[in-house]
């Protein structure tokens, strides 16, 4: 069963629908990231699991209980909050300890949790520090002991990651993957950055004005993103408007314009006549010297009109002969050099008949 | 640097002009002589005479005690507004803050006739120490607000929606987290309305009535005489009390109080 059923919730603010019908069902011990655009209603949703607002319409549901009308104390639900919101008059161990003194705990238990609170998030030597003597990081991971402490069945984290700088971020993102496999506490995460959702998440929402576009792990997310809205979101990717030729069980058959015809993979419920758009990552277009023999179906020629050097890859930018720009991604395996290709060579493109999706408008 | 030379200048009239006077009151406060003319001597006599005045002493315990009580209530109810001004700053308390700071803003003079007509007009209360500590509280407890709200308003919000999530109620979040984070400024609060209580001369005239003196009034009363130099010492006395408290209250709550007073 799930540990959170979320039914038909819609919060309305004025005019505006911050979230909009969303059904979701997360289940225990999952890594769950709602994920989209700042404004998508990332927060709203966040803040009515926790308790702090409630839905005009669907309802919430924690372990099988309804969550409405229960006050965010009441709730076994702790948040860590994109600020950090750390008590600024409090200690480090007070901090964490804080809700075991809320709940109740004797003094013998909260100073054995505490202890192995603190190991659990490496500030056993900063115990006695407040919080304005801490950096970003640790600050982070006092908030994290604190919300983790009192074992909530649900731990919400919204945006955490977002005040830190990239470095600090990619090492907090390994301790919190290996955090969460620890505690087994079943975690809701939020952000805008699909990099980290990516990286963390069991499972991922595509949240967009409110709706829920997309729910799947992350490489289906990634690999068959149903519509143009999360293809366009995650990552970066090549879009070709198309008209479908033939649908059979085995493959799409696609008309582009100018560049003739295509063969995708096949979809369900596609029907030969209706238009859409051909989506194909950068790094599964395969570039070559024009004279290398190409064995693929979909091959074309094209010119490489610039490029991009990220060091572990290079990004060329190839126009097709019929003037399609399509982006390829190419490791740079030998050290030293920022391209195989000069602009204005011309090349050999293509990729496998398998590769890409079909997304209907 | 030409520039400099005259800011100094200007703000060194400035000070002058402001401090000169108290200067000369507390100098001859000290002065061994009736007159305030010119300095004859140091002595101490001025002081001494007045712990034999029993009129001043009566004045100077009912100020305290007005002081005392007055500042206490308006530290609490002044702490309960700048609370709700900063949480609910739409719907009905979005016009609390005006309400709160009328008061203040307002001439002493207007709040002293307007507290008069109330207390005898509307209430027909006999004017006395109740009608002192009432309009006392009044003035005092917008400052409270202020003071409270802007120590509030420089805090993260999310502080106290954290304190919920942990799992404290409404009461514990106030006792264990809002209220330590605001207590300085509470102080500062109190300490300003208690300066405010004990020097009050125009609205405290209006409502005092006959039977009770505060120590402004004693003083008032003894200079329609003439400025003797037990006035001096007697000033002397209120401005070091005023300035220790003022000087703790900006301590208390720099944020607020930086520049003011
Ligand atoms: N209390 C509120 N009153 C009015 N509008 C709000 C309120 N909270 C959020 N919104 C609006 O709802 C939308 C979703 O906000 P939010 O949930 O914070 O988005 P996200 O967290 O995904 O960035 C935004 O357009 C925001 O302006
Ligand atoms: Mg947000």
């Amino acid at each position: 069963m799930a540990i959170l059923e979320i039914r038909n919730v819609t919060r309305r603010f004025g005019n505006l629908k911050a979230v909009d019908d969303v059904s979701l069902s997360i289940e225990a011990g999952e890594f769950f990231t709602l994920l989209g655009p700042s404004g998508c209603g990332k927060t709203t949703l966040l803040r009515m699991i926790a308790g702090f607002d409630e839905p005009d319409q669907g309802a919430l549901f924690l372990e099988g209980r309804p969550l409405a009308g229960i006050p965010p104390e009441k709730r076994p639900v702790h948040t860590v909050f994109q600020s950090y919101a750390l008590f600024p008059h409090m200690s480090v161990a007070q901090n964490i300890a804080f809700p075991l003194r809320m709940a109740g705990k004797d003094e013998d238990e909260i100073r054995r949790r505490l202890k192995e609170t603190l190991e659990l998030v490496h500030l056993s030597d900063k115990a006695q520090h407040f919080p304005h003597e801490l950096s970003g990081g640790q600050k982070q991971r006092v908030a994290l002991a604190r919300g983790l402490i009192n074992k909530p069945r649900l731990l919400l984290l919204d945006e955490p990651l977002g005040a830190l700088d990239a470095k600090l971020r990619e090492q907090m993102e390994g301790e919190l993957i290996a955090l969460q496999r620890e505690v087994g506490i079943t975690f809701v995460f939020v952000t805008h950055s699909q990099q980290e959702a990516l990286a963390l998440s069991h499972r991922i929402a595509v949240m967009n004005e409110g709706r829920i576009e997309q729910v799947d792990r992350p490489e289906q997310i990634y690999g068959y993103p149903k519509n143009r809205f999360v293809a366009d979101f995650i990552g970066t990717i090549n879009l070709l408007p198309v008209e479908v030729c033939e649908a059979t069980h085995g493959h799409l058959r696609l008309a582009v314009a100018g560049l003739g015809e295509i063969i995708a993979p096949a979809l369900a419920g596609v029907k030969a006549g209706e238009r859409g758009m051909f989506a194909l990552r950068p790094e599964q277009v395969r570039v070559s010297a024009r004279h290398e023999a190409q064995e693929l179906h979909n091959h074309y020629h094209g010119k490489v009109r610039d490029y991009l050097y990220l060091g572990d890859v290079t990004v060329y930018k190839v126009e097709l002969d019929n003037g399609v720009l399509l982006e390829a991604l190419l490791a740079n395996s030998a050290p030293g050099r920022a391209k195989f290709f000069e602009i204005g060579d011309t090349l050999g493109v293509g990729w496998r008949h398998d590769s890409g999706v079909y997304l209907r408008d | 640097m030409r520039r400099n030379v005259w800011l100094w200048a200007a703000s060194l009239a400035v000070y002058a002009f402001l401090y000169v006077p108290l200067a000369v009151v507390v100098l001859f406060s000290f002065n061994d002589s009736l007159l305030n003319a010119q300095w004859v001597g140091f002595t101490t006599r001025w002081y001494s005479k007045l712990i034999d005045n029993d009129e001043m002493l009566r004045a100077a315990a009912n100020s305290l005690f007005i002081a005392l009580v007055a500042s206490s209530v308006a530290t609490v109810l002044g702490t309960m507004a700048g609370i709700a001004m900063q949480r609910w700053p739409h719907g009905l308390t979005r016009f609390l803050p005006f309400l709160v700071l009328t008061p203040v803003a307002m001439p002493e003079i207007l709040l002293g006739v307007s507290l008069l007509l109330f207390f005898r007009q509307v209430l027909d209360l006999t004017l006395g120490l109740f009608s002192i500590l009432v309009a006392h509280i009044t003035f005092s407890l917008g400052f409270v607000a202020i003071i409270v709200r802007a120590r509030l308003a420089g805090m993260d919000e999310s502080i106290f929606e954290a304190a919920r999530d942990l799992g404290a109620s409404p009461w514990r979040t106030f006792r264990h987290v809002t209220f330590p984070l605001i207590l300085p400024g509470i102080l500062a609060g109190f300490l300003m309305s208690f300066t405010l209580s004990i020097d009050d001369f125009v609205i405290t005239f209006f409502v005092a009535g006959v039977g009770v003196t505060t120590l402004p009034l004693q003083i008032y009363s003894m200079i329609k005489v003439a400025v003797s130099p037990e006035v001096n010492a007697v000033s002397t006395l209120l401005m070091a009390l005023t300035l220790t408290l003022i000087a703790l209250a900006s301590r208390l709550a720099p944020d607020t109080l930086k520049g003011r007073g």
